[in-house]
């Protein structure tokens, strides 16, 4: 499927604070496409846990904020993208409760499924680029 | 005459020149400038002509402008506390340009010495006026630590509701640091007030991902370890469904959606009636 994007935003993320400044920006995004309370509540959200991944895993990177149109619906896509050390085993990365971190382990899949569309693809050595999609 | 006497005898004029294009910028508030002011202008203007030598206008890094260098950049600082903008602030030094530059066309006949020096003595009020933007953001940078500090600190207070119930209302992002200090002050506070209950209140969290639920978890693991119960409150309805869509588990933990629920659980913990005056009379048969 093809898209149409209206708005586009970079943000570079390599401290903490730099996560609160671009869910700030995810939240300016989704107001502006009138998006309702529970839905930005629930792109922020899934932002989050990526950026906190991108941080924590794969050292920093970047953050892309774009308004997407496929004709009828209006949304947000955000990817990310770092150059960490990758992912060995996605599928166990996105399965509940695996962590290689001392965290809960819901991170990735959580953020799966709070969005409309999630793509993630890693090559060990390369990076991990995560694209989450919410429509309005 | 020379460049360099030129501007060490005239260096009441181009103090005078000085102030009063600063005047001309300022418009209405022409009048706003102090003997104070007037006089910190004339201690520059002289401190700058006298360091000027044959050396150094020919290098405007020289040691011989440290000292202007020290005192443009005290003035921008200040400057900079003062609320004062960039724009102002650059201005300052530009006008001092200009007053000197003006002074200089006036004194030197021929032109091309008047070139070559007004080049010179620009690049040094350029090399100047570099100095007093780095101490004028550095005055900004100074406030914003500052403030971050304050926020830091002002963030996190352990509110004593009712004897034995501690309340404690977090704003904004709850990253690690944050994490760690709500926990130290709370559990503090428990020891310290010998409270039996504590509520925390999370209404101001913008979101509630897995790791802030992993450091709320935590916090409350720890108020147990302490033998206190913790009350999780402020969850609104899209932090509700988010949290179920993560896959979190807080059902161990007692969760409200407000603040005077978790207060009226805690009543209940602790065996408080709250009744109204008229009713306790019926009640009494007083």
């Amino acid at each position: 499927m093809t898209f149409t994007v209206q708005n586009r935003e970079e943000i570079a993320v390599t401290i903490e604070k730099d996560a609160i400044f671009f869910r700030n920006a995810v939240k300016t995004y989704a107001t502006k496409i009138s998006m309702g309370l529970l839905y930005q509540t629930k792109i922020i959200t899934a932002a989050s846990e990526i950026v906190r991944n991108l941080l924590k895993y794969g050292g920093g990177g970047k953050a892309m904020i774009e308004t997407v149109t496929d004709g009828r619906k209006v949304g947000i896509r955000l990817t990310f993208k770092d150059s960490g050390p990758g992912i060995p085993d996605l599928d166990k990365a996105m399965s509940d409760g695996f962590s290689t971190g001392k965290s809960l382990g819901l991170g990735l899949p959580g953020a799966k499924r709070l969005v409309d569309q999630f793509d993630i693809r890693s090559t060990v050595g390369v990076g991990t680029t995560v694209t989450l999609l919410k429509w309005k | 005459m020379s460049t360099i006497q030129a501007l060490q005898s005239n260096s009441k004029l181009i103090t005078e020149k000085w102030l009063l294009l600063q005047a001309s910028e300022e418009g209405d508030f022409a009048d706003a400038q102090t003997e104070e002011q007037k006089a910190e202008a004339a201690e520059l203007v002289t401190s700058l002509v006298k360091s000027l030598t044959e050396n150094s206008i020919d290098d405007p890094d020289s040691d011989a402008f440290s000292k202007v260098k020290e005192n443009v950049g005290i003035l921008s600082l200040s400057r900079a506390r003062q609320g004062y903008s960039p724009r102002e602030t650059a201005t300052f030094i530009l006008r001092l340009k200009e007053a000197m530059l003006e002074v200089l066309s006036s004194e030197i006949t021929d032109a091309k010495q008047l070139y070559a020096d007004s080049l010179k003595i620009s690049k040094i009020l350029d090399n100047i006026m570099i100095n007093s933007f780095e101490s004028f953001i550095k005055g900004r940078e100074d406030i914003i630590m500052r403030q971050t500090d304050e926020i830091t600190e002002i963030s996190t207070p352990v509110i004593r509701v009712w004897d034995g119930v501690l309340a404690l209302p977090i704003i904004g992002t709850l990253d690690s640091s944050r994490t760690q200090v709500v926990m130290e002050s709370l559990l503090q506070q428990i020891v310290e007030s010998e409270s039996s209950i504590a509520i925390l209140d999370i209404s101001g969290v913008p979101a509630v991902d897995t790791l802030v639920a992993q450091h709320l978890i935590k916090t409350v693991s720890a108020t147990r370890l302490m033998g206190a119960e913790c009350i999780i409150s402020g969850i609104r309805p899209e932090i509700a469904q988010t949290i179920v869509h993560l896959g979190i588990d807080l059902s161990g933990i007692i969760t409200k959606a407000t603040l005077a629920s978790a207060l009226r659980t805690s009543f209940d913990m602790l065996r408080y009636d709250v009744v109204k005056k008229s009713e306790r009379k019926l009640a009494t048969g007083a």
